[in-house]
């Protein structure tokens, strides 16, 4: 999900100008060097964690864990047939409730499932993370970004079928779902051994990446986009504030606050997208040049650093980074639903990274790319690279969510403020849902009940003040590391289950072809 | 011939005129029963969190016992108590559309309801229950004012 955060992170207060500078100074001296104590520490501790994780192939800038996403991802494309293409009508058919149950109203819908797993991963990836895959990879780095997306549809769709499958129902109402239990029970279902396991190691790191990505990095970015806006103040502020508020809804209950969220973050969604159609719209006659960049950027580069293959690591690495297609997460949202069938959901959740990526990451690019905020030497059209000529030179020098705004705001002069809001606003709901995803695997390991919760709640919130007041540059590194070690024990798991998956899907469109199940008339 | 009623709830004093009213049809016909439903208004395209969804199930049943014991159950008494043949329905859902897909799946032959009194922006935009009802009933709909 973020792992050039220092890049973006460092980015960010440029974005409205008037902070920039003293946010860098936000915390007081005696409380920076503590900062400092932690951090080495902390970095000191966790770095050979971090560097395995994320150490690149031999004699290659290309990091090994990139690579297992993909592959995985092209696997379960070949084994289930292309299932992304071939039932892409079929998932659209299921999340306008074509084939549910009309005595099932009340339950949580195929459409309920997605958007809530799609609220946990839209956010700054989809914003920051594609200005850094084009700024340094350039447009190019867009197909491969798309491709990335397309393939970790079939993913997506292994492991929310396996959590569906094999979620725990229990006798007052309630559900949970998620790798854990798909490793355990799916496991032992085969006679594999190991699954108990699997399932632990993959709590142990879904714990820290909800601790880390899914909370600190997304107060600490929030803080970075409050101070742009109102200049200068102590994060820790900022941390106490949203810990109070994500306190009131996952221990408090606050459904209204919840509620509101639940509306607005939809909302800033469809204005992004808007606002990028509309941009596209209006300079529609440049679509076609921005496409020819990006199918040309995608096989020589264009002059970015590294050439086409930067383009294709940029481009790889934000998809999954993005869309987490692999890492496990979704399918512990998605396990809510009430289906009979887990494929259906399988099928429906092969979307989330088809909306998240195909289609959001690549209007972000689009719109960069027109908005001509990437420097070419108009003799050559070729990319003209920064001082440091690790990336493409931009207008005014940003990168990461400044790009992204300046870019949107060369049609829209307001739009950054928009955008910071934005950017709040999916921090906050990335954090409800990964206190979640954490408080899911927290339980597994310590078992269900009110007061292990809790503790677990109180824990997530003093971490969004610790997120919000620190630079935190290690922990974070240690969190995506966190995040991307879920998706290494996870596939593992996918590879052993997928022939179950493949029954499932075999018995499920037999019965679909005999007519069996068919569409209720609604 | 047995006939059937459909009748709306919407646990206030608007449901009981429609009650009345539908006692009073049901009382000159040779044999008639009457079905009471409340709908809990719900849409399967709302945004929920995680953890509202992982509970969905249980809330839904607990919406359903309640809206049972409060307003179903004792309507559905009072009319058995004065002989009238009737039973009691929850569902989920849109109020119309509920009420028009199970008087087609009863084979009710008609759907009685009470004019509401819904005021405001959103019913301005969006039409009342009712009159979504009226227009859209594929079964006749009396509205009782």
């Amino acid at each position: 999900m973020n792992s050039i955060l220092k890049t973006i992170a460092g980015s960010l207060p440029v974005m409205l100008a008037t902070g920039a500078a003293r946010a860098q100074a936000t915390v007081p001296s005696e409380a920076l060097s503590l900062d400092e104590r932690v951090n080495s520490a902390f970095a000191q501790a966790t770095g050979p964690f971090v560097n395995l994780i994320f150490a690149p192939l031999p004699g290659t800038a290309f990091p090994w864990i990139v690579l297992w996403l993909v592959v995985a991802a092209s696997i379960f494309t070949v084994y289930f047939g292309l299932i992304q293409f071939k039932g892409f009508g079929h998932s659209i058919a299921l999340v306008k409730g074509d084939y549910s149950d009309p005595d099932d109203a009340g339950e949580v819908s195929h459409f309920q499932a997605l958007a809530t797993a799609l609220s946990g991963t839209v956010g700054l990836g989809n914003i920051a993370g594609v200005a850094v895959a084009v700024g340094i990879g350039g447009p190019g780095a867009t197909f491969w970004m798309i491709l990335a997306g397309l393939l970790g549809m079939a993913s997506k769709f292994t492991e929310c079928t396996l959590g569906v499958k094999y979620r725990n129902e229990y006798p007052d109402g309630t559900v949970s779902g998620g790798p854990m239990y798909y490793m355990k029970k799916g496991f032992a279902e085969r006679g594999l051994p190991g699954g108990g396991i699997l399932a632990i190691l993959f709590c142990i790191f879904t714990i820290l990446g909800s601790l880390g990505g899914g909370n600190m990095f997304q107060a600490n970015q929030a803080h970075a986009q409050i101070v742009g806006i109102t200049g200068d103040y102590p994060g820790w502020i900022t941390g106490i504030v949203f810990a109070g508020v994500v306190f009131a809804v996952i221990v408090g209950g606050i459904k209204s606050i919840a509620k509101v969220t639940e509306k607005v973050v939809p909302f800033m969604g469809i204005l992004y997208v808007g606002a990028a159609l509309i941009i596209l719209i209006v300079e529609f006659d440049q679509i076609g040049t921005a496409f020819g960049q990006i199918f040309a950027g995608a096989f020589t580069g264009l002059g970015v650093a590294g050439g086409f293959v930067g383009a294709l690591i940029q481009g790889f690495k934000r998809a999954a980074f993005s869309n987490e297609a692999g890492v496990g997460s979704a399918a512990i949202a998605h396990s809510a639903v009430r289906t009979k069938e887990p494929v259906t959901e399988g099928y429906v959740s092969l979307l989330e990274p088809f909306i998240d990526t195909v289609v959001i990451c690549t209007m972000t690019a689009l719109v960069i790319t027109i908005s001509g905020q990437l420097i070419t030497d108009p003799a050559t059209g070729r990319f003209v690279l920064d001082e440091a000529g690790t990336a493409i030179a931009t207008i005014d020098g940003a990168s990461g969510v400044a790009l992204t705004s300046a870019a949107f705001a060369t049609a829209f002069w307001w739009f950054p403020y928009v955008l910071a809001i934005a950017v709040i606003l999916f921090a906050f709901s990335t954090m409800i849902s990964w206190s979640y995803y954490g408080l899911k695997a927290w339980t597994y390991m310590f078992g269900e009940g009110r007061k292990t919760e809790i503790t677990f709640k109180v824990i997530f919130c003093i971490f969004i003040v610790i997120g919000a007041a620190a630079s935190l540059g290690p922990v974070i590194d240690f969190s995506d590391a966190a995040i991307f070690s879920m998706a290494v024990v996870n596939i593992t798991a996918l590879y052993f289950l997928m022939p179950i998956v493949k029954r499932e899907l075999r018995s499920y469109n037999a019965r679909r072809k005999s007519g069996e199940i068919r569409k209720f008339a609604h | 011939m047995l006939s059937r009623l459909v009748v709306g709830l919407d646990g206030g004093d608007t449901g009981s005129r429609a009650v009345d009213f539908a006692r009073k049809l049901a009382a000159r016909m040779e044999d008639c029963e009457l079905i009471l439903v409340y709908v809990i208004e719900w849409s399967p395209f709302s945004f929920q969190t995680a953890e509202e969804n992982a509970q969905r199930h249980r809330r839904r049943e607990e919406e359903i016992d309640a809206a049972r014991s409060r307003i179903v159950t004792p309507a559905v008494e009072a009319l058995q108590s004065q002989g009238v043949k009737v039973r009691g329905l929850v569902r989920h859902g849109n109020v119309s559309d509920a009420l028009d897909r199970i008087a087609r799946d009863e084979g009710a032959d008609l759907i009685v309801v009470a004019r509401t009194s819904d005021t405001g922006v959103a019913s301005r935009i969006f039409g009342s229950s009712t009159a979504n009802l009226v227009m859209h009933a594929t079964v006749p709909v009396t509205v009782v004012g």
